[in-house]
């Protein structure tokens, strides 16, 4: 079986700026896959060099079985959610949706219409303009066009960025029952690690053109290959060396159970989370630790000064 | 406003309902018969041609500017190509069009080179033809629509990337992309153009007197004449109404058009 999306050494620079360096990635049918790192790691110039925007210096792009990077944009089976929608704003929602059926000429459109504006729940708004509408329904419009035409991958750019932070959860929920109802492969990029975490079947971590790890999200959170990776999901701890989460970092009054080494630390911060309260530590040598307690246990303040310790199992080796 | 624009109306507006002097200038009584010579077979079709003249150079202007302002836009040189539009403004309009009539005639260039070429054996009849107008008029506001449609390509191309982006992105092949998302998104530059085009050309009389003679008589060769030869000043007026009054009302529908687009 073919996978959806291959990238072999695919790399890209403008001028002497290398935007992607030797990237290279499977992504298997049926996955929601994220591309993850920091804005200007590349993963918007990945993507944009799959839809067909971009051109690669090197390296080759295939889809289901066939070498697609030389290919114009109109000719690859794949379709994108821009990240603020890119809704043709002279055309009415059925007019966005029905576009690129249209370029196809194959008809009737009636019936695949009607089930992604279902699907997408967009029924009785087809003749309202992109500029009526909710930023929540924007997106699904965008969605609803990209996925009418039944894509063999379909891109998503940041397709959260512009919602309200409330909506973002719901919407987050959605995207991801879509992906399984319909069963398309998803590439999604974002630069907010709690959102690949929670969507991905799988994800690669970006940094500066490369990719530095590439796994499940849980693989990824608790064995993570480089410190890059370890810092950039979720918080991590750097104490003598080893890195710890915030989670698995524990404090004490007394002296930590047997075999384990205290680090003496002073609490300068606590801060009330409502399940967890966060406590933020400085130890004699300066270092920052954050740690998590959970609601119910020890109550703590800010100049007291406690012990910290960790099982030795929840301690990251990482070479910086 | 008041003194440049409105008095200089209203002077129009009531010669346009007096007598006509014997020498020129107006008398008493007031009087309805201006505008009722205007129903007449013989205005009514010079009218109609006019319109017709008009709204074919502008079909051009805006067909033939398209693809140059979209080059412009598209040129590493923009500002430069933009300063070589204009450059024939520099000369007088009235010249320009007196060149036209050196290339059209029969002793022009046009016609000695393709009977020295043997391409014709006798000189064809390019000048005073209605071809002949059309041609200068799409000569000379060519500018006009090529200035705003530069300005919408421009905007478009810088914002509204994405969305030609977008098109290609959902199988619209580069032809499909220009027709389907250029030129929507560029329509209310295409607007603009049009009017800028179409409401000097149903005014002018330079372009048709020069080039089209006597066989392609528009509205405002007649309207030259009732102030010179006929010395028939309030149905020259009156003219001038029906032109402004029509004219105002293409610019009413083109804003509504475009409010309604937007």
């Amino acid at each position: 079986m073919n996978a959806a999306l291959e990238l072999r050494s695919v790399s890209k620079s403008y001028g002497n700026q290398r935007a992607v360096e030797r990237v290279s990635l499977t992504i298997p049918r049926g996955t929601f896959f994220s591309l993850l790192g920091p804005s200007g790691c590349g993963k918007t110039t990945t993507l944009r060099a799959i839809g067909g925007f971009e051109s690669v210096d090197s390296g080759e792009i295939w889809l289901n079985g066939e070498r697609i990077d030389l290919l114009p944009p109109h000719r690859r089976k794949v379709n994108t959610v821009f990240q603020n929608y890119a809704l043709f704003p002279h055309l009415t929602v059925l007019g966005n949706i029905e576009f690129g059926l249209r370029q196809r000429g194959a008809g009737p459109f009636d019936e695949p219409v009607r089930r992604v504006l279902e699907q997408l729940q967009l029924a009785g708004k087809e003749s309202r303009r992109p500029s009526e509408l909710s930023g929540g329904e924007r997106q699904r419009v965008a969605l609803a066009r990209a996925l009418v035409l039944s894509p063999e991958l379909l891109l998503l750019d940041e397709p959260l960025a512009a919602l309200d932070p409330q909506l973002r959860k719901q919407v987050r929920a959605e995207l991801k029952d879509l992906q399984r109802r319909t069963g398309i492969s998803f590439l999604f990029v974002t630069h907010d690690q709690e959102e690949a975490l929670a969507l991905s079947d799988a994800l690669a971590v970006m940094n500066h053109g490369a990719i530095e790890q590439i796994g499940a999200p849980t693989d990824l959170y608790l064995r993570p290959a480089t410190r890059f990776v370890a810092s950039f999901l979720g918080t991590m701890n750097w104490c003598n060396g080893v890195g710890v989460r915030p989670e698995a970092l524990k404090i004490c009054r007394g002296a930590p159970p047997d075999g384990h080494t205290p680090v003496h630390a002073v609490i300068s911060r606590a801060i009330f989370l409502g399940p967890v309260t966060q406590i933020e530590l400085r130890t004699a040598s300066g270092d920052v630790l954050l740690a998590q307690v959970a609601q119910g246990g020890d109550v703590y303040k800010p100049g007291e000064a406690v012990q910290s310790w960790w099982n030795p199992a929840d301690e990251l080796r990482l070479t910086p | 406003m008041v003194l440049t624009l409105a008095a200089p109306l209203l002077i129009v507006c009531a010669y346009s309902m007096l007598s006509r002097g014997a020498y020129g200038g107006v008398e008493l009584p007031v009087t309805p018969e201006n505008y009722a010579r205007l129903f007449t077979p013989l205005y009514a079709g010079i009218f109609l041609r006019s319109f017709a003249v008009a709204g074919i150079a502008t079909a051009l202007c805006v067909a033939l500017g398209f693809p140059l302002a979209l080059f412009i836009a598209r040129s590493r040189r923009p500002n430069l190509c933009l300063a070589l539009v204009i450059l024939p403004f520099w000369t007088s309009f009235l010249i320009r069009i007196y060149a036209w009539i050196f290339l059209l005639r029969d002793t022009g260039l046009i016609n000695t080179v393709l009977l020295r070429l043997h391409v014709i054996g006798e000189p064809l009849p390019l000048l005073y033809t209605n071809g002949a107008v059309v041609l200068g008029l799409v000569y000379g506001f060519l500018p006009f629509a090529v200035l705003p449609l530069y300005a919408v390509i421009e905007r478009v191309e810088r914002q509204d990337k994405v969305l030609l982006e977008a098109a290609a992105d959902l199988g619209a092949s580069s032809t499909a992309v220009f027709w389907r998302m250029l030129v929507p998104l560029c329509m209310p530059g295409i607007r603009a153009a049009s009017l800028l085009v179409f409401v000097p050309c149903l005014g002018t009389y330079l372009v048709s007197d020069l080039l089209g003679g006597s066989k392609t008589v528009l509205i405002g060769n007649v309207i030259q004449n009732q102030f010179t030869a006929s010395r028939d000043w309030p149905f020259g007026a009156a003219l001038s109404i029906v032109l402004i009054v029509a004219a105002a009302a293409m610019l009413y529908a083109g804003r509504r058009g475009g409010a309604e687009l937007a």
